[in-house]
């Protein structure tokens, strides 16, 4: 099992001690507390990421073969979900990013309870990450 | 008496729970729950009584199109037009408003002329006098409202000159509920023949709407947000100006002869309905007014005032709440933020609480920027709204503050 896939059952565990969706979406909220904000100077039009109801940023960076990315939403509850998506793939090699396949939004039970997952603003997000591992020479 | 609990069983909707809690359906700015009479129409409809509307030589066809004619006569009644051939079906305000914009605005706007709206317009409000401005080299004027969401009157008398060619405004304010003063802006336009559209997507629901009384040039409102069907709604245009205004769109229906040498038009309401019509949703749409007639005005405006007053010293008692739209006249509509929750995450935790409010700029960007914001909570009530379910709420943001500390 690579990291990618080793993480995402780690985060499917986790969920399962929740038992009601309240309890996640308070987990989500402590998680995106949290979460670093990225620098204001990068929180310009070209790493704004649309979406009709939460502004979200987005970048990333190569460092010893690996990509970093990072993430910021004025949603805490977005921020906690892509805290979740960072700790995925956030410094992983730029082909296990390429070849990943995210499951554990779905195993979670979140995806149909957000807009922000509904309206397949994540899939655009995760499209964009795996672009950016080829803006980095892959 | 008013009898809360017989009106609610009227709509099946209200009776269910999600996430295994009673539904408080709060979103009725974005549409309203229907009345089983409605949807009892439209299954009946649908099941035996189908057939196209008009030129139809047939039974069905004929008792179709005798339907359709009395809910253009319903719709009439109830803006008290003066004739049925002022009353077009239309798929809602958006789709009324762009037909005022390309039609008028093909006829009568010109380079250098100016049309007025306001900051607090929905963008369906907004866009089409864009489109049509940017079309013909016009210009856009904006009425612009103070920090209690009331328009500024004064400004709105300045802006008016020789080069306005159309007034359009909205009745009452989708993202904060203030009910704008259509009468006096309507007067203060004729007084320089100019003439005036109104959005009453959030008023004619709420109040009653005297098209005759308010004297304004043209009124638009939708089905889905009055109880009816989606994807139905009415453009009520004085026929003066209706006669001169070129078809908006062309097809079966909306001819009165087809040559290859010249077209003509059919007459009103028809010159404006190109294609087979949504008939049976206008048809529902007339059911809809019939329920609410039957209930009276007066009695929805009454219960709804009582549930305003209610919610805004409820939301008050919440120190943290900042509550935008708090105009002298406004309808029942509480648009707020919490803390420095986003509204999108106030939306959410509402949500699996069992609040349906909608949250975001409620597409009317503009004014959120006069506030500088991005956008709220709404929480927009109806007729069959309670006083519990109001206390509600004020529990639910009670413990979502805490959560979020």
């Amino acid at each position: 099992m690579n990291d990618i896939n080793k993480i995402q059952k780690e985060i499917i565990e986790e969920f399962k001690n929740f038992s009601n969706q309240l309890d996640k979406y308070d987990y989500l909220i402590k998680l995106g507390k949290k979460a670093n904000s990225i620098n204001p100077k990068y929180k310009k039009e070209e790493n704004t990421i649309k979406d009709c109801q939460v502004e979200t940023w987005f970048y990333a960076d190569l460092k010893n073969g690996k990509i970093f990315y990072y993430i910021d939403s004025k949603s805490l509850l977005t921020k906690g979900i892509i805290s979740l998506l960072l700790r995925v793939l956030s410094g992983q090699k730029p082909e296990d990013i390429q070849n990943s396949n995210l499951y554990f939004i779905e195993k979670i039970g979140l995806k149909n309870n957000f807009s922000f997952l509904r309206a397949n603003s994540l899939g655009k997000l995760v499209d964009r990450m795996k672009l950016e591992t080829k803006k980095h020479g892959k | 008496m008013y009898n809360i609990k017989k009106i609610r069983n009227d709509f099946p909707a209200l009776n269910q729970e999600v996430y295994q809690k009673p539904l408080v359906y709060f979103d009725n700015g974005a549409t309203t729950q229907k009345p089983q009479i409605v949807i009892d129409t439209i299954k009946k409809l649908y099941s035996n009584q189908n057939s196209n509307v008009h030129r139809g030589v047939h039974y069905l066809s004929e008792q179709m199109t005798e339907k359709y004619e009395l809910a253009r006569k319903k719709a009439q009644k109830y803006l008290n037009a003066r004739s049925e051939q002022e009353i077009i079906f239309t798929k809602g305000v958006t789709d009324s408003i762009n037909l005022v914009s390309f039609s008028f605005g093909e006829k009568f706007i010109s380079e250098g002329d100016e049309i007025i709206i306001s900051r607090m317009e929905h963008h369906s409000n907004i866009v089409p006098w864009q489109i049509i401005c940017q079309r013909k080299k016009a210009k856009l004027k904006i009425i612009p409202f103070n920090n209690k969401g009331e328009l500024l009157i004064e400004e709105y008398e300045e802006l008016i000159n020789k080069k306005t060619k159309l007034v359009a405004i909205v009745h009452t304010s989708n993202s904060l509920g203030t009910i704008n003063p259509v009468k006096k802006i309507t007067k203060l336009a004729h007084k320089k023949n100019i003439p005036v559209l109104i959005d009453g997507a959030q008023a004619i629901q709420h109040e009653r709407v005297d098209v005759q009384e308010i004297d304004c040039d043209f009124y638009a409102f939708s089905g889905h947000k009055t109880y009816g069907p989606n994807g139905i709604g009415v453009l009520y245009g004085k026929k003066k100006w209706l006669e001169k205004m070129p078809p908006y769109q062309s097809g079966g229906d909306m001819i009165e002869q087809v040559k290859f040498k010249k077209t003509t038009y059919n007459v009103l309401p028809h010159k404006f309905e190109a294609g087979t019509p949504n008939y049976i949703g206008a048809i529902g749409l007339g059911v809809a007014l019939d329920y609410l007639e039957n209930i009276g005005l007066d009695n929805i405006m009454n219960h709804e005032r009582k549930l305003l007053n209610y919610g805004t010293e409820r939301l008050a008692e919440l120190k943290e709440l900042k509550l935008y739209g708090t105009a002298e006249k406004k309808t029942c509509i509480f648009s707020f933020l919490l803390n420095n929750i986003h509204p999108y995450d106030l939306g959410v935790f509402l949500d699996k609480m069992g609040i349906a409010v909608r949250t975001g700029h409620h597409c009317t960007q503009p004014l959120w920027d006069y506030y500088k914001v991005e956008g709220s909570v709404r929480a927009s009530l109806a007729f069959y709204n309670t006083f519990e379910e109001i206390d509600s709420l004020y529990q639910s943001l009670i413990k979502i503050q805490k959560i979020f500390k």
